[in-house]
């Protein structure tokens, strides 16, 4: 379930995971453990100081049969994230990918922005040098997996179901799918949606946000908390700028005051505009992650 | 809202609570979580659980980014941060993507 949206199936059931043969998932074994925090906030003492009430009171039996703490109205502090859990895991990912020495992008847009042409030619483009692997979600179908299983890479495909974004979890089984031999890069494919993804830290290293030029200058200023989240922007389609009328000036513009620490990269995944220096800067962060992570590969 | 309920609930428990009065959330201006989807998504969920009769409390919080040219914090409920000393974009959030259960009303 989407805390943002409210859609979707709660059923781990209807999520699927294929790498494209009969394949066994592991890695839902963290579904429990984790309630380690029960702190009793002071709200759970505070006012109701008898300590006879409060000594019973991890009981449900004890409740029926004490009236005055049946009747007792009172406060329980919680003060916990709800998406705690999943930041949890995040961070299970992201201690994983480090240790091997993966970078891991976190890709995300709108559906239609070109997040698979972009990913099938960023996969092409490092081909000699860096080998990458490639996690897809999609409500359903495995057409992106199949397009981008084109390049050769490994590539899981994750069908949500009815959840409109990926999460942690999923990531880590799909993850345990996916035949990470010699791989440098794990690209992320997320669910195409601009708004619920932005609350799911899946363990990436740097989230890239696509912004085709077809879908206006101002889709910065319509979804802040997508934009305000990403490390890469990267505006796609750019080959069709002219004909679609796009002002280049107002949609950095716009990125600028909505992402401002976000480095921009114009792109054309048809016509090849722009790869260059999106493959070099990818080739940088690798090799800087592996002499400054002390937990990469020999 | 599965997860919020779900924590909801077993601190309600530990707490041992025969019902849930009132839960308590805390999101923020930019946390991208609608209250309406919220409030929608709880009513689906919560028959048949403590938190049947609950009343769903909603504490909003405003948006607070860091300037850094100005040293200093500025609320914007404007979700295109501008300093409003020095007028320039600050992409520092400080405060307002919260999203969590901050507190029960039990008996």
């Amino acid at each position: 379930m989407c805390e943002n949206c409210g859609c979707g199936a709660t059923g781990e059931d209807t999520i699927g995971i294929s790498a494209g043969h009969e394949s066994r998932e592991h890695g839902h074994e963290h579904e429990h453990g984790h309630d380690h925090a029960h702190e009793h906030g002071p709200g759970a003492h505070h006012g109701h100081s008898h300590e006879a009430t409060h000594s019973h009171a991890h009981s449900p039996e004890a409740a029926d049969s004490d009236p005055s703490l049946a009747e007792a109205r009172r406060t329980v502090e919680v003060r916990r994230a709800i998406l705690d859990k999943n930041d949890r895991l995040a961070e299970r990912n992201r201690g994983f990918f480090r240790a091997r020495g993966l970078l891991v992008l976190n890709v995300l847009s709108a559906p239609g922005s070109g997040k698979t042409a972009f990913l099938r030619e960023t996969v092409r483009a490092l081909a000699p040098q860096l080998k990458a692997g490639v996690i897809v979600g999609d409500l359903a179908t495995d057409n992106d997996a199949q397009r981008l299983r084109e390049t050769g890479a490994p590539v899981v495909q994750i069908t949500t179901g009815t959840v409109c974004h990926l999460e942690a979890r999923m990531v880590a089984r799909a993850v345990s799918q996916l035949d990470l031999a010699g791989l440098g890069l794990l690209l992320i494919e997320n669910v195409g949606n601009l708004v619920c993804p932005a609350a799911y830290d899946l363990g990436e290293d740097l989230r890239v946000v696509l912004l085709s030029v077809t879908e206006g200058e101002d889709k910065p200023l319509k979804y802040p908390p997508m934009f305000q989240a990403a490390d890469i922007v990267v505006t796609s389609k750019i080959d069709l700028a002219e004909a679609c009328g796009y002002d280049r000036d107002l949609a950095l513009s716009n990125l600028r005051r909505i992402a401002s620490r976000a480095r921009v990269f114009e792109t054309s995944a048809r016509t090849g505009l722009g790869m260059d220096q999106w493959r070099s800067f990818l080739l940088a962060q690798c090799a800087e992650r592996k002499t400054r992570d002390p937990l990469g590969p020999e | 809202m599965q997860d919020a309920l779900s924590l909801a609930l077993d601190h309600a428990r530990q707490a041992g609570a025969r019902q849930v009065l009132v839960i308590r959330l805390r999101v923020g201006a930019l946390s991208g979580v609608v209250p309406d989807a919220l409030q929608f998504a709880f009513e689906a969920l919560a028959p048949g659980t403590l938190a049947e009769k609950a009343e769903l409390a909603i504490e909003p919080v405003p948006a607070r980014f860091w300037c850094a040219e100005c040293r200093g914090e500025f609320a914007s409920d404007d979700l295109f941060a501008e300093c409003p000393g020095c007028h320039r974009p600050s992409g520092e959030l400080r405060a307002g993507r919260e999203l969590e259960v901050a507190s029960l009303e039990i008996e």
